[in-house]
């Protein structure tokens, strides 16, 4: 479902209004936690909005494009191991730190796309993944920098004094923009002209060549961007977390990742955000109720792919087409009343 | 030195077999990568390194024998049911626990061995018969996250079941010897009869690729179900049992790990990568390029492994050499994959028709 | 045997040289060598399997001749890639329907144009927005009668209006010469009267390279007719002169006639 259609079924959906709770949620947690003292929450939340940021733009290749990456958690990963070397190597400025992050990332997105766009189907999932594993390896055998243990990092990144990562709610609130920044973005781009030859790729690849389009070039491009925005994601992980380690691109992160965008319904703007809180709030609450919480997450998963397989939004959207008079009713209301 | 008795193969040779396909999420990778570079373990005169080359060729043979097994079965399925399984290392990892608890329960090393492939190809069959049907003819992606879902519950079954610790296979007496393989050259006798049954079996699967009907259907990456109905195969039947062959193959290759290293959670996740590898160099769906392919792997991946390290400090500072060495080893592979490629995409032996 | 045929006076746009294309034992084109000339509807006619849609793929690129060359508009475009191709001038529809179902006819139409309006590196506006992207895809719909069916998603569409839409995206592409392959498969009979009266009034505009089974259709449209059997050009004249030809009787038209009595 392409944005477009979205817009013409009308505001009030089941799946609007999810959005928007989980934004208000989201946008308004610290003013919460600041006055209770909840910081777990927030910590929390970060971990999400990180993660939901990530979980775009692997949306913008998976959901939009149709290429089914595999190793999307190498990104995160590059991006936090630039910036955990350089600040153990005594560069903490934000400003090298951060973009570098994206170059380094971008520059993996380059080889890794040139080589596995122009395979199709597994063995591209087969491609990204062993890609993603090579980077976790070479991780791992970084002794310098903690090797398998992970390295912590002890300055975060320094912005001249413009913004103090090290306080928690100004950092929320950086990773809060920089999520929607990406999801906007994301937005822009699948409904532009490069993102309908994205689409167009992923709906019909000979067509669009046979129409003369050079998709390959399009869809590296589009990989490539995807992997420089999930290396700033890592960039940002890796400051909430004060923390690198070889487990953040392990390949299972990258399986999560795509859960989420799954979760939150492909190639919709706010579907990864949605994906990322479900996922992560189901973890809290199983791992509340068992130490076992995987042997149930597991057949859940499953259970959506079998039988849920639009996911989360597959589900909002069946309810709407069920509710759709009463939200219709709803919406021309709040019309009419708008117009006066 | 108890450590060599007691476990003859976890000594300095101790093949890439652990580096690459066992790095537990935290923790025992390092111990791992440690072995292999063992200050004490490096002889160093020539003929000292000749006899530890030859080792490791051995070991790499070893290695890659075992990642052919797996290779085997993840390509045996793709090529037949168009699946993609991640969850046949979660397989690799129930074939392992299964033949330490058998082995141990029953006393007998070969009665324990083939209880726990019987009960490996058996759990496979079930996950078929429950899951894994019900994905054919659904997209990869369906089958990438369902598998996934099949790995988590797997992982935490086995935690329930046999707790988180690992688990050892031991080995009887009769395997935990040497024996001389070359006038002059001890080789770790369990090693050399996991070459010889891993071989034993990529016979086995030639001959029924090559000899058999259900072999047929193999060679003609037969995916569409119209075409191996109208050859009158009773498809569920068949495709129940390519998968419990398949999952009896990982079993295998599982157990006779756990026998080097132990058995653990996750054992199978990285290893399954690697055989993933195996597969995009071969070609998908070629058993004939999955077995070089493992070969191929298995040799420059454990060779790497253990010299490349010494050769960079020929030619780097100490400090360069011990952060690029391993960097760069572990790498070797991906570089190969990289070469073929670029070179020929649809791998060494591609699968025509597909 | 083959009859050469004198290649092309200066006025062939499409040049087919010796064309050759094994699928194992399958020789599909065997020596093929033809031409389309400037303003003409050029029909290859054959029996299924004769080869027609693999020397279209060739045309296209889609599928890579072992042997032989193709030259279009002069220029040696053997080894061209399909996009290339496509914005040279040279515009396909397919003989079975390939288009992106997840979206509206008028978004199918509207890639059509946007391939031939520069490059696609435009990462902002939104695209559907767009007036020069979406007036002419409007105007190509219009033209082939699917113009109130423009906002309807391709899926929803009938078989013939998919027919229909091919044929609208073929002319979108902003065509020097178009390739239809067997645009008529599977229309009925007022479907396929439109689509020949769509095709009368192209005649002359463009170049056209058809490939038909309604023999009907064929014989009152084409300048010239190319008979294809197993691979090989077994004749290639005017309508007249095929019709009358023994060879073309015997491997095709015979069997054809018998068939529609
Ligand atoms: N991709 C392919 N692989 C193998 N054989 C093919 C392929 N495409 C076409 N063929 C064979 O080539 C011959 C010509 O096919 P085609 O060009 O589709 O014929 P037509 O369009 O005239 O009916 C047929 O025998 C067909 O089976
Ligand atoms: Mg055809």
């Amino acid at each position: 479902m392409t944005s477009g259609a979205w817009f013409r079924r009308g505001w009030i959906t089941p799946r609007n209004v999810v959005v928007a709770a989980i934004l208000t949620f989201v946008v308004l947690l610290p003013v919460y936690t600041s006055g209770t003292g909840n910081y777990f929450l927030l910590s929390l939340f970060t971990r999400i909005v990180i993660l939901a940021m990530a979980a775009s733009t692997l949306n913008l290749i998976l959901g939009y494009g149709g290429m089914v990456s595999f190793g999307h958690a190498a990104y995160v990963g590059i991006g936090g191991y630039v910036v955990g070397i350089l600040a153990h190597e005594g560069i903490t400025t934000g400003f090298l730190q951060w973009p570098l992050a994206l170059i380094a990332s971008g520059v993996f997105g380059l080889v890794v796309g040139a080589l596995s766009l122009r395979t199709r189907g597994v063995y591209f999932i087969m491609i990204t993944l062993a890609f993603a594993q090579m980077i976790y390896y070479v991780a791992l055998a970084l002794d310098r920098y903690g090797g398998d243990d992970g390295m912590t990092i002890y300055t975060r990144s320094q912005f001249a004094g413009l913004i103090d990562l090290s306080q928690k709610t100004v950092f929320y609130y950086l990773c809060v923009v920089l999520l929607l920044g990406t999801i906007y973005l994301v937005h822009r781009l699948a409904n532009s002209r490069f993102g309908l030859v994205i689409q167009g790729s992923r709906s019909n690849d000979r067509r669009m060549r046979a129409i003369g389009f050079p998709t390959f070039r399009y869809r590296l491009t589009c990989f490539v961007i995807a992997g420089m925005l999930c290396g700033l994601s890592g960039a940002l992980l890796a400051t909430h977390t004060d923390f690198i380690s070889p487990a953040m691109m392990h390949w299972t992160r990258s399986g999560d990742l795509i859960v989420m965008v799954v979760l939150g319904g492909m190639a919709s703007v706010f579907g990864p955000l949605i994906g990322a809180v479900a996922l992560l709030v189901l973890e809290e609450v199983l791992s509340g109720i068992t130490e076992y919480w995987q042997i149930i997450l597991g057949p859940l998963l499953l259970l959506v792919v079998l039988f849920a397989r639009g996911g989360v939004d597959g589900i909002l959207l069946h309810w709407h087409d069920h509710y759709r008079s009463a939200s219709h009713g709803i919406g021309n209301l709040l019309a009419r009343m708008r117009r006066g | 030195m108890p450590r060599t008795r007691v476990r003859p193969l976890a000594g300095p040779s101790t093949g890439s077999g652990g580096a690459s396909s066992n790095p537990q999420r935290y923790g025992s990778t390092k111990r791992c990568l440690g072995l292999l570079g063992h200050p004490d373990a490096r002889v160093t005169t020539v003929g000292g390194t000749m006899l530890l080359f030859v080792e490791q060729c051995l070991n790499g043979l070893q290695f890659g024998l075992l990642l052919f097994l797996l290779a085997a079965g993840l390509t045996l399925v793709f090529g037949i049911m168009d699946l993609v399984n991640l969850a046949h290392g979660s397989l690799y990892m129930v074939g392992a626990y299964f033949a330490a608890t058998f082995t141990a329960l029953t006393g007998s090393f070969i009665g324990g061995v083939l209880l726990a492939l019987v009960a490996t190809c058996l759990v496979g069959m079930a996950v078929e018969v429950i899951a894994m049907r019900r994905l054919y003819g659904r997209d990869h992606l369906d089958h990438v996250l369902g598998t996934f879902g099949l790995i988590l519950f797997f992982n935490e079954a086995v935690r329930l079941i046999w707790g988180p610790a690992g688990m050892n296979l031991t080995l009887p007496s009769w395997l935990n010897t040497s024996i001389e393989i070359l006038p002059g050259v001890p080789y770790s006798s369990y090693r050399f009869s996991i070459i010889v049954v891993a071989l034993a079996v990529a016979l086995f699967l030639y001959m029924l690729v090559m000899r058999t009907r259900i072999g047929m259907l193999i060679r003609a990456g037969a995916s569409n179900r119209e075409m191996v109905s109208a050859l009158g195969v009773n498809i569920k039947l068949l495709y129940t049992l390519v998968f419990g062959l398949g999952a009896a193959l990982a079993g295998l290759a599982g157990l006779m790990q756990a026998a080097i290293l132990t058995a653990q959670i996750g054992m199978g996740e990285n290893i399954l990568i690697l055989a993933f590898v195996v597969i995009i160099i071969g070609g998908i769906g070629s058993i004939r390029g999955a077995f070089v392919a493992s070969i191929l792997v298995g040799l420059i991946d454990t060779v790497g492994r253990a010299f490349l390290p010494d050769i960079f400090k020929l030619v780097l500072s100490q400090a360069a050499a011990s952060t690029a060495g391993p960097a760069v080893s572990s790498m070797l592979i991906y570089l190969l994959m990289t070469i073929v490629l670029v070179v020929r995409p649809e791998g060494l032996f591609p699968v025509s028709n597909k | 045997m083959v009859q050469e045929l004198q290649i092309g006076g200066t006025d062939a746009l499409l040049q087919i040289e010796g064309l050759t294309k094994r699928f194992g034992g399958v020789v599909a084109s065997e020596n093929v060598t033809l031409d389309v000339r400037a303003g003409e509807l050029h029909a290859i006619i054959g029996p299924n399997g004769a080869g027609k849609t693999t020397l279209i793929g060739q045309l296209t690129g889609e599928l890579r001749p072992d042997a032989g060359r193709i030259r279009f508009d002069g220029e040696d475009i053997t080894a061209m890639p399909t996009f290339q191709r496509s914005l040279l001038g040279l515009a396909r529809s397919f003989q079975i329907t390939s288009l992106f179902l997840d979206v509206t006819a008028l978004d199918n139409v509207a890639l059509a144009v946007q391939a031939n309006a520069g490059h696609s590196f435009h990462f902002w506006r939104d695209a559907r927005s767009e007036a020069e992207l979406r007036e002419p895809a409007r105007a190509a719909l219009a033209r082939v009668g699917l113009g109130q069916r423009a906002d309807v998603m391709a899926a929803n569409l009938s078989h013939g209006e998919h027919r229909l839409l091919e044929f609208a995206m073929a002319l979108a592409n902003k065509p020097r010469m178009l390739l239809l392959d067997e645009p008529m498969a599977g229309l009925g009979p007022e479907e396929s009267a439109r689509m020949v009266e769509m095709l009368r009034e192209l005649k002359g505009e463009l170049p056209v390279l058809l490939i038909e089974h309604d023999m009907e259709a064929v014989f009152a449209l084409a300048d010239r007719i190319t008979v294809l059997v197993y691979g090989r050009v077994i004749a290639s004249d005017v309508p007249a002169k095929i019709r009358a030809n023994e060879e073309v009787r015997q491997a095709y038209l015979g069997e054809q006639e018998a068939v529609h009595g």
